[in-house]
């Protein structure tokens, strides 16, 4: 025993001094080698990157998966393509290949001349369908699809008689097929397992690319992949240094901060004019606008304490906002700082209009949807689904004599047995917020009710939502939360069990760290655990 | 509204009135009995499914007495013309086995895949899925889903989570995708296969010889994926063979002129004008055998319609507003059903128009139209509100009212797979696996 822990800490030591990483990071069962559909904006950026951002992508794509309590990108995961879908890959395949072979843009990529623009030239098409393929495929092309996709151009061209024609759509069938769609994991023998697997280093490539700045991988890191540096900790960690650098991240980082506190609600959100004449368009569209900003100022621009987001005073203004917030705004137009004052109402992004609008009703606040909201996307606690048949006309009723405010109202639905266990989770946080009405606007009081935005969060009282944004911020699931919900966007994939020490022991980290994200995703972008592929499993049920 | 050029029927519909006026004949294109096509082959057989959102109004909808001589109640009203071709089943419920009715999220996965959803996600393979896989073959489109209100994602038609089949909600985006530039007119004379169409038809065999390749590299589940990703890919292929061969003449269809486009978003006026566009381009997609398989969708399971003029939606007036105790149901709430049942009278209507063959194209359709509850109000999931017109090409019975009693809504899934010739002998899981269709139903 004893010598079995002097191993140990021996072999502790070692990996201490040869990677530099000390004490080591628990060992992780990785989840088996996958596939992740394209969203559609990786899918847009990624043919902006390749093929530059003058290429029209018109098309639908198919609906997103959001899995129950996780993230869009861990949808991607689960996701196939449809047949009405691949109707559309190939609409939008056919017209993004014809405008990139246009005579206006065509010598860009077609660097060879045809013999003869009539017939099909199988050289000049290789090397253009190896070195396009090379970029879609985020990975040179096998001999075998090379010469499946110069066979495409050449009866393609013997049919429509044209070589730009035929290569048009041999490279219109690239672009519908999977290997770009999806991002698929390519493994190899790992030589530092003997029998298991790794990712091979194109795949690496492609998990920094999407994690970090949510598109294809660019020249420089396709070249890294090449010589074989993304298996070397030097060239791993020069590459996510240059990754995390550059400006793209806050991309990525807004994809992140959107999947994670749900702002696809805010595309079907609409208000009810008679009784919120403000929620005009313009304040709509700057809403969302104005919480990411906020985010990105906290935790990349000052590159300050995660847990900030949800006291900080400052933010940013449009005019239309400000008559939300009725503070005046001289600009006419774009984007101002705007610092809340020591004392106000507001402080943080749970206090901004996006949280408040998003989870209310059409008509009214709901202090059970800002509850829900709070519970399950910020700290990561799963409230249970309603009981299907249960009368709401209490609560809803906002002109009972009895009940004038919202809190009356819940306290009067607790009163059912089956509904309080939830609702006791919700609630309390929710009414925190009754200070904002369902569009976010500050009102005292509720009907000629006086609002009580007191209570408590496990245990921690608060008197206010700005008060409120303080007891998250001391909240140690908030951290945590994060810090999962980050991992689960870099592998986009739920966290697997054989990761829970590993993610344990990065969220001890993100602490030390003091809560920097560029520190969290540098660990993360740097860690055996977010490459490590376990092996295949055989049933449907195993991977679950 | 001028929808449609050639053929007065259409524009007689647009007006309102229900009258088949005779069509310019194409006799020879038809046999002696009209019963089928001049090369032999029978008049296809088409299914459909109609979904609208939040149920129906206790006391205004179920009919009274069972069998043939239902009555009917206020929100069937618009059916009334058509009585004889639509069958009512009431009394036919999901069945939970102990799982949560999540609201509106376990009503429509439940009926379609025959399993109540564990978790808040599509449960299986949809019916109509099974269905389309079967007679879906040999069109351009092996099913069409559209949706009423602006949202693609409206849709309950699916092989599960993930692998769900997106609704078109535009009519003209709609139009376009059947009739734009790769449509081919069977009726027109002289036919000369597109070159282009053979060469984008010619490049995805480059995409399937990687098959194999790819699916070495995956886990089951992956591979599974994947293999619904080649089914898409080869319906494309076989949409594109389709318009290389020379189509069989077919004297019902005639060609649409394009819909304008508009904003559709969620308001109810706009979703009914929308609706009946995609009614009528529908029933021309499916006389021109564009396909044989179709899921209108005309709302949504937890209905966002809202009235022109205000933002609060038929969901939310299901909770909210008060029952009038005068009239005993929710006077707003209601209206959204009367405005539902009246689109489902005019679906029937236009299919119902269009003469084929001795009767109509709804005659040789079935469609199942069904909501996702009962009374919204509280999201039951018993006795579901289901109702089946047309009559599969002489192979159903309609026009009677069948109360289920309890028994698994399964049971009206089953029938109609089989009623447009499934060989499936059972379908759903746990207590709404069955066995049983309503032979009674069968011609």
């Amino acid at each position: 025993m004893v010598r079995r822990v002097a191993t140990l800490l021996l072999l502790g030591a070692l990996c201490g001094s040869l990677c530099g990483c000390s004490p080591a990071e628990p060992e992780t069962s990785g989840a088996p080698a996958g596939m992740r559909r394209l969203t559609e904006e990786q899918y847009r950026n990624s043919i902006a990157d390749i093929f530059g951002t003058h290429i029209q992508v018109a098309g639908r794509f198919d609906p997103i998966l959001r899995p129950q309590h996780g993230l869009i990108a861990a949808g991607t995961s689960q996701i196939s393509v449809s047949p009405a879908g691949f109707e559309q890959y190939q609409i939008m395949a056919t017209s993004i290949a014809a405008q990139v072979l246009d005579p206006a843009h065509r010598n860009t990529f077609l660097t060879c001349a045809p013999k003869d623009e009539t017939s099909a030239d199988a050289t000049c098409a290789e090397s253009f369908l190896r070195q396009v393929g090379g970029l879609l495929y985020r990975r040179p092309l096998t001999d075998a699809e090379a010469k499946a996709y110069t066979a495409a151009a050449g009866e393609a061209t013997r049919i429509t008689g044209t070589f730009t024609g035929g290569l048009s759509l041999s490279l219109a069938s690239m672009l519908s097929s999977p290997a770009f769609i999806f991002e698929i994991d390519a493994t190899e023998p790992d030589p530092n397992h003997a029998g298991g697997q790794r990712l091979n280093a194109y795949a690496k490539a492609s998990r920094l690319s999407y994690f970090l700045w949510n598109t294809t991988p660019d020249a420089a890191l396709l070249a890294a992949a090449a010589r074989g540096d993304l298996h070397t900790a030097s060239g791993l960690s020069q590459q996510v240094d240059r990754l995390l650098a550059s400006p793209r991240l806050e991309g990525a980082m807004r994809t992140f901060f959107a999947d994670m506190l749900q702002f696809e609600v805010d595309a079907e959100l609409v208000k009810d004019p008679a009784i919120y004449p403000l929620f005009v368009r313009a304040v709509k569209e700057d809403m969302p606008e104005q919480t990411l900003r906020t985010l990105v100022d906290v935790t990349l621009t000052k590159a300050g304490d995660y847990r900030d987001v949800f006291t900080t005073r400052d933010t940013f203004m449009t005019r239309p906002l400000g008559v939300i917030y009725g503070i005046p705004v001289p600009q006419k137009s774009g984007w101002m700082p705007y610092q809340f004052a020591e004392g106000d109402k507001r402080a943080g992004v749970l206090t901004l209009m996006n949280f408040l609008a998003a989870f209310s009703h059409d008509g009214r606040s709901s202090p059970t949807l800002r509850g829900k909201a709070l519970r399950e996307l910020v700290l990561c606690q799963p409230v249970p689904i309603p009981p299907g048949d249960v009368d709401f006309a209490l609560v809803q009723d906002t002109k009972n004599p009895l009940y004038k405010t919202a809190r009356d109202r819940l306290t009067a639905h607790r009163a059912n047995p089956s509904c309080a266990g939830c609702h006791k989770i919700m609630d309390p946080v929710g009414l925190a917020m009754e200070n904002f009405d369902g569009i976010g606007v500050f009102r005292a009081e509720e009907g000629e009710g006086a609002i009580d935005a007191s209570g408590d969060l496990d245990g921690v009282g608060f008197a206010t939502a700005a008060d409120l944004g303080r007891v998250i911020h001391d909240n140690p699931a908030t951290p945590a939360c994060l810090v999962n919900r980050m991992y689960e966007y870099a592998v986009r994939r739920s966290s697997v069990a054989g990761e829970r020490a590993w993610l344990e022991s990065l969220n001890q980290r993100f602490v030390a760290d003091g809560y920097r994200i560029p520190k969290l995703l540098r660990r993360i972008a740097l860690s055996d655990a977010f490459f490590k592929i376990a092996p295949p499993e055989t049933t449907k049920e195993a991977l679950r | 509204m001028r929808t449609f050029d050639r053929r007065r029927v259409l524009r007689s519909l647009l007006g309102g009135s229900a009258i088949s006026v005779a069509l310019p004949l194409f006799d020879c294109v038809l046999n002696g009995n009209g019963t089928a096509l001049a090369s032999g082959a029978p008049l296809p057989v088409r299914f459909g499914t109609w979904f609208w959102g939040l149920g129906v109004t206790p006391g205004r909808w179920k009919p009274t007495k069972t069998g043939k001589d239902y009555d009917i109640l206020p929100e069937l009203r618009p059916i009334e013309p058509f009585k004889k071709k639509i069958s009512i089943f009431s009394g036919f419920d999901v069945l939970l086995d102990g799982k949560p009715n999540f609201p509106h999220q376990t009503g429509g996965p439940g009926f379609r895949t025959g399993i109540a959803p564990p978790a808040l996600a599509f449960p299986g393979v949809s019916f109509d899925v099974m269905i389309a896989d079967a007679i879906g073959g040999n069109t351009r489109f092996r099913s069409i889903e559209l949706s009423g209100i602006a949202d693609s994602t409206n849709t309950l038609s699916g092989r599960g989570a993930g692998q769900m089949n997106p609704s078109e909600s535009s009519a003209l985006a709609f139009y376009t995708r059947v009739f734009g530039p790769d449509y081919k007119d069977p009726n027109a004379g002289a036919f000369v296969p597109d070159p282009k169409i053979m060469a984008r038809k010619s490049v995805l065999s480059a995409v399937t010889e990687q098959r194999q390749e790819l699916e070495r590299q995956l886990g089951a589940a992956d591979k599974a994926r994947l293999d619904q990703y080649f089914t898409s890919l080869r319906q494309v292929e076989n949409q594109l063979a389709m318009q290389l061969q020379k189509p069989e003449p077919l004297l019902a269809c005639a060609n649409p002129h394009a819909p304008e486009g508009f904003d559709v978003g969620h308001e109810v006026e706009n979703v009914v004008k929308n609706h009946e566009l995609m009614a009528q381009i529908l029933a021309m997609a499916l006389a021109c055998n564009q396909t044989k398989v179709f899921n209108m969708h005309i709302n949504n399971s937890a209905s966002s319609l809202t009235k022109r003029g205000s933002t609060t939606s038929h969901h939310q007036l299901t909770h909210d507003e008060q029952i009038d105790e005068k009239l005993g149901y929710q006077p707003v709430a209601t209206q959204f059903v009367k405005d539902l049942m009246d689109q489902w009278g005019t679906f029937v209507r236009v299919l119902d128009g269009v003469k084929e063959g001795d009767g109509t194209l709804l005659d040789n359709t079935l469609v199942v139209a069904h909501s996702d509850t009962d009374f919204a109000k509280v999201h039951t999931v018993s006795s579901l509100p289901v109702m089946f017109a047309g009559s599969a090409g002489g192979r159903v019975k309609s026009g009677v009212h069948i109360e289920g009693k309890g028994e698994p809504v399964t049971r009206l899934a089953l029938t109609a797979m089989q009623a447009v010739g499934l060989a499936q002998d059972r379908f759903g899981s746990g207590s709404m696996e069955t066995k049983k269709p309503l032979t009674e139903v069968f011609a």
